[in-house]
């Protein structure tokens, strides 16, 4: 059982209640866990937390995602980005034949691949049009938003 | 009594069902994967076990690692929140094979609500109204069954829920590709491939049924209005459903409890309907046998503290509430801010919140766990948090919608907070009542 409990919602809007029959703009609460200011905004009131800072959650968050990649891509090739952060698939279920394959022609709405991104199948489409020479990422591989997934050779 | 309880989930929900086991006296176990070890529900939660890696296959879906952790922590209780294994019967029966108290209904509940068909079958024995369709376990079954039903049709996961895996097909060339999606989302989402096809009707409200049974007896908690939906996703819900004659309303709620007396529901449930929006005739559509995103809106009106009551009939006691008891008064309305471009097709948006206002104040409820430097891992639900508001009248709520939406301000991914300033505002809004169609019609910027 916890000491320094969380503030529930109804305590922030009792801060609030008492704060707005003052002459305050703010007040800020730190515990050991949290920090929270409440304070005046539009004639209303925000809510502002944040995890009380510790050595550990800055080299956490160094793992943010979407980040944008920019690769090289051999001259007279173009490259089929991935539209969003996730899990890359090759083929529309497991066991499945794959979208594409290497030499298989794509026009810019093909179908080439699914990104998994927050439990949304994201279609990957081609995007030009050519043949695909070559496939960069293993299936079910963790991409970044706009990660080169498949060279095309334009036709 | 629960002592020790584990929470087998993450986000807002993990962090409300520690609020109230904390007022309850019980402690916490956190189970998270890697990914959220240092989230705001870890930080607050007296212990926290690693269930895994990011990947919620290898960690809040993977029903071994759960069970694992919990029987390490020695827990006399699960919570399973909503979504991730919250409906899994094999979940359930493997927390009593370890002997820790599943929060939520009997497994014969969750084998009878838990697979769409079966849901079906056994709201017609109880007597309830169901949409024409059935189960297609290829393409060429689907096929026949929408020629049987006529399009457009819908596709839904057997096992699904919450919108994943669900898509309408207005024509039949383009029934096999949504097949394919359909069930490729249904594998990723709930282990289950298999889609079932119904009639799409288009001109309907989706409204719900709060019930809470402890085996014994059942009551409902009122209706919700869950109307405002993109793609099956519900965007805006309110308590009471707005603009349904008095009978009409009585007899959904009535149906609710009837189903949940048949099934001698334990637990917390919703009774999901599809509403005809000028005759009120209602479709049985499904029941979820969980908490459920939305519920806070009907703790808003009614004062009841679900997660409070799940928790006590888990633990083998009976409803302290009685039909009589339950008076919701006043109107609350919840919008769901969730990390994603609506202006570019509602893309997920994952990232670091470099800044998070919440409003607060009067009448102002928001459950989130999303703090200033709090972090939207690519690999769950786009959900960041709920602004929950209350009013007198739905009008009350409106205005005070609209202005608890102007002070929220996120910062550092895009999120849906303008489509609600956009949705609060519109005249069809404005005096309720609107059908499912209602987002088709938002007018843009």
């Amino acid at each position: 059982m916890t000491i320094d409990l969380p503030l529930t919602p109804e305590d922030v809007n009792e801060i609030a209640a008492i704060l707005d029959g003052s002459s305050y703009d703010r007040l800020d609460i730190r515990t050991s866990r949290l920090r929270l200011r409440v304070q005046r905004s539009d004639g209303g009131w925000t809510q502002q937390w944040s995890i009380a800072e510790d050595a550990g959650v800055e080299a956490d968050i160094v793992a943010a995602a979407g980040a944008i990649v920019i690769e090289a891509l051999p001259d007279g090739v173009e490259g089929i980005p991935a539209p969003l952060p996730g899990t890359f698939y090759r083929a529309p279920q497991p066991g499945a034949p794959p979208f594409v394959e290497v030499g298989d022609v794509v026009g810019p709405e093909s179908v080439v691949g699914i990104v998994e991104t927050m439990k949304l199948m994201n279609p990957v489409h081609a995007g030009c049009a050519g043949r695909v020479t070559a496939i960069c990422v293993d299936n079910a591989t963790m991409v970044d938003g706009g990660a080169v997934l498949m060279h095309v050779e334009p036709a | 009594m629960i002592q020790r309880l584990f929470i087998a989930n993450r986000g807002e929900i993990a962090l409300r069902i520690i609020r109230t086991a904390h007022r309850l006296g019980m402690t916490t176990i956190l189970g998270a994967s890697e990914a959220d070890r240092q989230s705001w529900p870890a930080r607050v939660a007296d212990e926290v076990v690693i269930v895994g890696p990011a990947p919620s296959a290898q960690s809040y879906l993977s029903v071994d690692a759960v069970i694992a952790a919990a029987k390490a922590a020695r827990a006399d209780a699960i919570h399973p929140g909503y979504g991730f294994l919250s409906e899994n019967a094999a979940f359930a029966r493997a927390a009593a094979e370890a002997g820790i108290i599943f929060v939520g209904p009997d497994l014969s509940s969750l084998a009878a609500m838990g697979d769409k068909l079966m849901a079906r079958k056994v709201g017609i024995e109880a007597g309830l109204p169901v949409v024409p369709g059935g189960e297609a376990t290829d393409k060429d079954a689907a096929l026949q069954r929408a020629n049987e039903t006529g399009f457009p049709v819908l596709l839904k996961a057997v096992s699904g829920g919450g919108g994943k895996g669900m898509k309408r097909v207005d024509r039949v060339e383009d029934l096999s590709h949504a097949i394919d999606m359909a069930m490729a989302e249904a594998q990723a989402s709930f282990g289950d491939p298999r889609i079932y096809v119904e009639r799409f009707i288009a001109s309907g409200r989706h409204v719900e049924v709060q019930v809470l049974g402890d085996g014994e007896s059942a009551i409902h908690l009122g209706t919700r209005d869950c109307s405002i939906q993109r793609r099956f996703q519900k965007l805006v819900e309110e308590a009471p459903a707005p603009a349904i004659p008095q009978e009409k309303r009585a007899a959904i709620e009535q149906a609710a409890v009837n189903l949940a007396r048949h099934l001698r529901y334990r637990g917390a449930g919703t009774v999901e309907f599809l509403v005809d929006v000028t005759s009120f005739d209602f479709y049985f559509l499904e029941m979820n046998v969980r908490i459920q995103v939305e519920h806070p809106v009907t703790e808003e009106i009614t004062g009841v503290d679900l997660v409070e009551q799940q928790l006590l009939v888990a633990d083998g006691q009976r409803l302290s509430l009685t039909q009589d008891m339950v008076m919701p008064t006043g109107h609350a309305i919840e919008v769901r801010i969730n990390a994603e471009d609506w202006a570019q097709g509602f893309r997920p948006s994952p990232g670091r919140a470099t800044r998070a206002d919440w409003p607060a104040g009067e009448g102002v409820r928001v459950d989130s766990h999303m703090g200033t430097g709090s972090e939207v891992p690519p690999f769950y639900d786009s959900l960041v948090g709920k602004l929950i508001v209350r009013g007198a009248t739905r009008d009350e709520a409106v205005a005070r919608l609209t202005a608890a939406l102007d002070r929220l301000s996120i910062e550092g991914f895009a999120t849906t907070t303008d489509l609600h300033r956009a949705i609060v505002r519109d005249p069809r809004f404005v005096a309720g009542g609107v059908d499912t169609r209602f987002f088709e019609g938002l007018a843009r910027g």
